[in-house]
């Protein structure tokens, strides 16, 4: 009983954070409201058992991604200027459209026939995710770490200031 | 199991949720950075999705898989916001609709 109001508190509190990300007029309360929604995040992880999915979006997202999205709100914006920083356009077609995109997503979800489990009481999961990175996945892992080291040089060779001369 | 009072369709309907919201932010903003906190709120979305089908079908696959897309969601906006750096310096403003050079 407990755990379906917490459930329903944390979903209801990610949905808010993500409206506000969606909403905001500022985008620095955009930032903030992304947190809440990472974190909302992570929190559904939790439910769903998988405490080192929780962890690692906690770590990455919370801790990497946000604060470089702060960074570089607040290298692109002199901070007098920061109030009509999130202009949004043609809100209305896109709120009518986005609408029909949901109903057809909520028609599926309610009608499909989903082959489920019942799932077991949630253990350690970061034993068998370790193992199945260095067995199974072992490729695609490597090959996620050569992305990751070309795409942060390139974001080095982009970001930093042109030597002219 | 008290799991077994939410079903998958809760998880799955969060994630609708989300993924709306990224989709409306990315179609209504004109700010290059809140295009990608859409971005970042649809990955999230799929990452939800992953892992609540993993729940719900046993095994650890769907986690995995999440695990790939924050760590593409990680150089992703990494390479984003250079990118947006980039479009600063030159244009001295974000908004996406300023940046149209090539257009004829």
């Amino acid at each position: 009983m407990i755990y379906a109001v917490l459930f329903y508190l944390v979903a209801a509190f990610t949905v808010a954070c993500a409206a506000g990300v969606a909403l905001s007029r500022n985008v620095v309360y955009s930032a903030f409201a992304l947190m809440g929604a990472l974190f909302g995040t992570a929190g559904m992880f939790a439910f769903l058992g998988a405490d080192f999915v929780a962890t690692v979006q906690v770590l990455v997202y919370v801790g990497g991604i946000l604060v470089l999205t702060l960074f570089a709100i607040m290298l692109t914006h002199q901070i007098s200027e920061v109030r009509v920083s999130n202009r949004s356009v043609a809100a209305v077609p896109a709120a009518v459209l986005i609408a029909a995109v949901a109903g057809v997503l909520l028609l599926a979800i309610l009608r499909a026939p989903w082959k489920t489990i019942d799932p077991t009481a949630p253990q350690a999961t970061t034993y068998a995710i370790g193992e199945l990175f260095l067995g199974r996945f072992l490729l695609p892992f490597e090959l996620a770490s050569i992305v990751l080291l070309t795409a942060l040089v390139g974001a080095i060779v982009l970001s930093r200031k042109e030597l002219r001369g | 199991m008290q799991a077994a009072t939410i079903g998958l369709e809760h998880f799955l309907i969060v994630g609708m949720l989300l993924f709306v919201a990224g989709l409306f932010t990315v179609v209504t903003r004109r700010n290059a950075i809140g295009i990608l906190m859409g971005v970042e709120l649809i990955l999230n979305s799929a990452n939800i999705n992953y892992v609540a089908f993993a729940r719900y079908s046993g095994g650890h696959d769907g986690q995995i898989f999440s695990v790939f897309v924050i760590m593409l969601a990680a150089a992703e906006a990494a390479i984003g916001l250079a990118i947006v750096l980039g479009i600063y310096r030159t244009f001295e403003t974000i908004d996406v609709e300023a940046t149209d050079v090539l257009r004829g």
